[in-house]
């Protein structure tokens, strides 16, 4: 943990009699070392945040946090018991031992102390965005998730367009709830990896009121090319586009030279959006006329692929990327940077390559070889 | 991949020009009657040449066709033994050429060529600055000896000379001798232009496939842009008038500069001034050579330069002082261009994550630098300088049968083959000798008359992309330059070539030649005479450009052209000056007309018309 996060958080916790460690945090306090603390996803988020990307705002329940909830709960005493005798492979059991544990968990309030604590950051959140009870995503952040090679991306819940105290800690349990599908215990069973020294820490993020979102590679997913971004966009949020239920747009930006390669406009006939009355994301079908319009504009594209750019410099790596343009923002200050993660296919790859790289020949060794070998036509 | 048979194609002959086959050397027709060779013929990939060849070739124009069908061959097959291929054949279909790679079959004989390759190629390759510094001496020799040829005019009597120094020789046989030299000295020339086009495209284009290997997604124009900025005097002819603009405003005669469109009005007012007379001895010593640059591609006889036509480079020099007036700077930004370049290079190789593909980088990088001021400049001497002279030289030719009555008009002379042109000169000389009149005079107008009416039909005609059997791989360096600079895959190629309906199209696609977006009006200019109708900001739409054209692209925002791939200067010039380019389209001047609102995107290739 840093000494931002540190000193930051100092009497947020008044209940942390026995540990000076926080229960909360805001994103900026936090950086990528922090993983212990606040899970990949946070830390990644505060990393990006310091690094001087544009990320909505938000803060963290720590993984002391979760540890002092399972400990208030009776949880952690209990779960041993529970699983006693599960097999990864007998589902049935799993899931019944699943279903006990989870509604224990989300039966379970929040130790007074924290709940004040979490009410406190949210209300600042609310007032740093201006907005009465913002709206948040809650998001599990697991500490073994998002690395590379140990993909458990997906094995936890997000929940969107959340409003009010009461609503954030019911799904911050749900998030912590999530750690036992039947599907993440059997998973842990076969990796021999103990529940117990599993953590979790739990992000409160402002919504972006997204317009358009999606995700970018810092290369191209489908030949490895590190020389230019690849960006797939729909309208409204980026579930759409994540989850795989529409074909996006896409769109191919030289790194280099920040010129736009590629550019192909799909049929989108699905958009998420935030149901005015009840206040909830929804799918609704896009109206047919908007369902071929390009979805992100061109200089929002190049805005965007700069991002992704600096990023991927950041971390010295090619980066997946969540992302999103918010509709109340003007132009020039709309494009949010939601996750951020190492990609992993072309990595194992290429490092797996590296070894095969042929000697580097004279020009004139090159020529003749490339000339026995021809150019394919077509 | 199967496309139509040749034989299928050439079947079909366009009504009306029966025969046409006479127009043209014989070895270039496909066959029926010899079974050996129309076997060979069907199993062969034929694809027709459009980036040399935007138009069917006159008869006398074939000979630079023959002349590179010889050099490109020797040089591969005889010269250098580049192991797996031998030379390029060629074949034409109603005056369009088709041209075909011929491999070596036997991988025992290919493996036989490879030392002599590296010992001859490699020569080359080692010495590259030392042979080209030579080349030039030889080549500058060549166009000397060709400014000197002369061609006699037949006097009813000699001249005296001819008995007082008892030369023994007559102005008949000179004329025949001469016109010998002329076409040997066009032969010999093109001799010189393929002692290292192909080594230099080879360098070139492996560089170029190195790159894509790495870099699946970069575009040809970001890896041309790796070796732009280098000097090349194609942009010497440009700098001139540049150079003539700055000194009209110094000597105070711009206005007088600027007083007509018309040349010789121009000159006549220039005269009259003390410094006008000092601004033309200037323009004097930059029209040679420089304003031998042809206003086409130097390929075609009616590519004039602007020596020819003066106020082309007038048009150009006049819009340059007009920006001076304006206080704006013509200079060529050529320290963005190679900031931009060194910068672009660095990052790609930065991307670049083994060390042996860097070093390996790095070698070819150095190799294509040291080809490309050849790859360039050789246009410049043999296209421009050789041929213009050239072209004006077999005008005095065309001037001696029109005047002996074999052809009505000295431009007629183009529609005669050049052995066609040989026998008629001795049908003339004998009849001058001998004072009768020349039989030629009764067959060879009606005859003109009737390939003239061929050539319109032929110009009708759509030649298809590609005829006869599509091999799995090309070897032949220059055939993958048109082949891989120009033509990404067959399916674009094809695309190109057909168009049903120019009034209906909205979306159309070329190469991407230099990236950028921009939105304007567009202006279709023909020729190079019409750039004078650009109005500031327009996007020029041409069939191509050349050195000539220069001046256009002052005052552009955009640039649109039929033929011509990444390398062609179109798409060169846009780079160096930050301008969108979409080169190669097939049929942008037939699409587009002036004043529509066209969508130019040089990255990814598309025009869009706002109709």
């Amino acid at each position: 943990m840093t000494q931002a996060a540190k000193s930051a958080s100092t009497g947020m916790n008044p209940g942390a009699e026995l540990s000076s460690a926080p229960e909360l945090c805001w994103f900026e306090e936090v950086h990528k070392e922090d993983v212990a603390l606040v899970g990949g996803k946070c830390s990644s988020l505060g990393e990006l945040i310091n690094a001087g990307v544009r990320v909505p705002p938000g803060f963290a329940l720590t993984t002391h946090g979760y540890a002092r909830f399972m400990r208030d709960a009776g949880v952690s005493g209990e779960i041993p018991g529970m699983l006693e005798g599960c097999g990864h492979d007998d589902l049935d059991q799993l899931e019944s031992a699943s279903r006990a544990i989870r509604e224990m968990i989300e039966a379970h309030s929040f130790a007074w102390e924290l709940e004040d604590a979490i009410a406190e950051f949210y209300r600042k959140l609310s007032v740093r965005c201006m907005v009465p009870a913002v709206p948040v995503a809650v998001r599990s952040s697991a500490t073994a998730e998002d690395l590379p090679g140990a993909s458990f991306a997906g094995q936890q819940d997000t929940y969107l367009w959340i409003r009010g105290v009461d609503d954030l800690l019911l799904h911050a349990r749900r998030c912590i709830s999530s750690l036992f599908t039947g599907r993440a215990i059997a998973y842990r069973i076969r990796m021999g990896f103990p529940h117990e020294d599993v953590a979790l820490s739990v992000g409160f993020q402002k919504m972006a009121n997204s317009y358009t979102a999606g995700v970018m590679f810092t290369m191209n997913p489908a030949n490895g090319d590190r020389s230019v971004i690849a960006i797939d966009a729909n309208f409204g949020f980026g579930e759409s586009v994540v989850s795989g239920e529409v074909t996006p747009d896409h769109f191919v930006v030289n790194k280099v030279a920040m010129d736009i390669l590629e550019r192909t406009i799909c049929s989108k006939e699905i958009t998420y959006t935030v149901d005015q009355k009840t206040q909830k994301s929804v799918k609704i079908e896009t109206p047919h006329e908007r369902q071929n319009v390009q979805s992100i504009i061109d200089e929002e594209i190049v805005e965007l692929a700069r991002m992704g750019k600096a990023i991927e410099k950041h971390y010295g790596r090619p980066m997946d990327i969540e992302w999103a343009v918010d509709k109340d923002l003007p132009a020039g200050g709309n494009i949010f940077i939601l996750q951020a993660r190492p990609e992993t296919v072309w990595s194992a790859k290429r490092e797996a390559d590296a070894a095969a790289a042929p000697k580097a020949t004279s020009a004139m060794d090159y020529i003749l070889s490339s000339l026995l070998t021809g150019k394919k036509v077509s | 991949m199967k496309f139509p048979v040749p034989h299928d194609v050439k079947a079909k002959t366009i009504p009306g020009t029966e025969g046409w086959e006479r127009m043209y050397p014989y070895q270039y027709q496909f066959v029926t009657d010899d079974p050996v060779r129309n076997q060979y013929e069907k199993e062969t990939f034929w694809f027709y040449d459009g980036l040399h060849y935007p138009e069917p070739l006159y008869p006398f124009d074939t000979i630079w066709d023959e002349a590179w069908f010889l050099a490109l061959s020797q040089f591969n097959n005889r010269i250098f033994m580049v192991p797996p291929v031998r030379g390029v054949d060629h074949r034409m279909i109603n005056g369009y050429v088709y041209i075909s790679p011929v491999p070596v079959k036997n991988p025992e004989e290919i493996g036989s060529r490879v030392p002599h390759f590296m010992e001859r190629a490699g020569h080359y390759y080692k010495n590259w600055d030392a042979l080209e510094a030579k080349w030039k001496v030889k080549m500058e020799a060549t166009i000397r000896e060709l400014e000197a040829i002369d061609i006699p005019r037949l006097a009813d009597m000699e001249d005296i000379s001819v008995v007082m120094d008892a030369l023994g020789e007559s102005k008949g046989y000179h004329l025949l001798k001469n016109y010998d030299d002329l076409i040997n000295l066009g032969i010999k020339c093109w001799q010189y232009h393929f002692e290292f086009l192909n080594l230099g495209y080879a360098a070139y284009v492996f560089f170029l496939d190195f790159v894509q290997k790495l870099f699946p997604s970069i575009p040809a124009q970001r890896v041309t842009q790796m070796i732009s900025g280098i000097d090349v005097i194609m942009y010497r002819p440009d700098e001139e008038l540049k150079g003539l603009a700055k000194k009209a405003i110094e000597l105070g005669v711009d206005a007088a500069v600027c007083f007509s469109e018309e040349w010789t009005e121009v000159e006549a007012g220039l005269k009259k001034l003390p410094k006008g007379v000092e601004w033309l001895t200037s323009l004097n010593l930059s029209r040679e050579p420089w304003f031998n640059v042809s206003t086409g591609t130097g390929w075609f006889h009616h590519d004039r330069s602007w020596n020819d036509q003066m106020n082309v480079p007038l048009s150009g020099i006049q819009t340059y002082i007009g920006k001076l007036k304006q206080g704006i700077s013509i200079e060529r930004p050529t320290e963005k261009v190679c900031a931009e370049r060194d910068r672009i290079t660095a990052e790609y190789r930065g991307l670049i994550e083994k060390e042996e593909d860097r070093k390996q980088f790095d070698e070819l990088l150095g190799c294509a630098k040291t080809v490309f001021p050849y790859v360039e400049n050789h246009l410049f001497y043999v296209e421009h300088w050789f041929h213009s002279v050239f072209w004006n030289k077999m005008r005095e030719v065309g001037a001696i049968l029109a005047e002996h009555g074999i052809i009505k008009d000295v431009e007629d002379v183009w529609l005669l083959r050049r052995d066609e042109i040989k026998q008629a000169l001795w049908d003339v000389v004998t009849a001058w000798a001998t004072g009768v009149t020349p039989r030629g005079t009764m067959t060879w107008p009606k005859e003109v008359e009737w390939r003239k009416g061929v050539m319109a039909k032929f110009k009708e005609w759509n030649a298809p992309p590609a005829i006869g059997t599509a091999p799995e791989v090309i070897q032949e360096p220059f055939t993958i330059v048109l082949w891989g600079v120009t033509n990404t895959s067959l399916a674009d190629w094809a695309a190109v070539a057909e168009v049903k309906d120019p009034s209906t199209v909205k979306e159309f696609k070329g190469f991407a030649g230099s990236p950028g977006i921009v939105e304007g009006k567009a202006r279709v200019c023909r020729t190079v005479d019409d750039i004078r109708q650009l109005q500031e900001g327009e996007i020029l739409v041409a069939p191509t450009t050349s050195p000539s054209w220069a001046p256009a692209f002052a005052k552009i925002q955009a640039c649109v052209t039929d033929v011509g791939g990444v390398m062609s200067h179109a798409a060169i010039v846009c780079r160096e000056y930050g301008l969108p380019a979409v080169v190669g389209t097939g049929h942008a001047t037939k699409i587009i007309q002036s004043g529509m609102m066209i969508r130019v995107d040089g990255s990814t290739g598309v025009i869009s018309i706002s109709r």
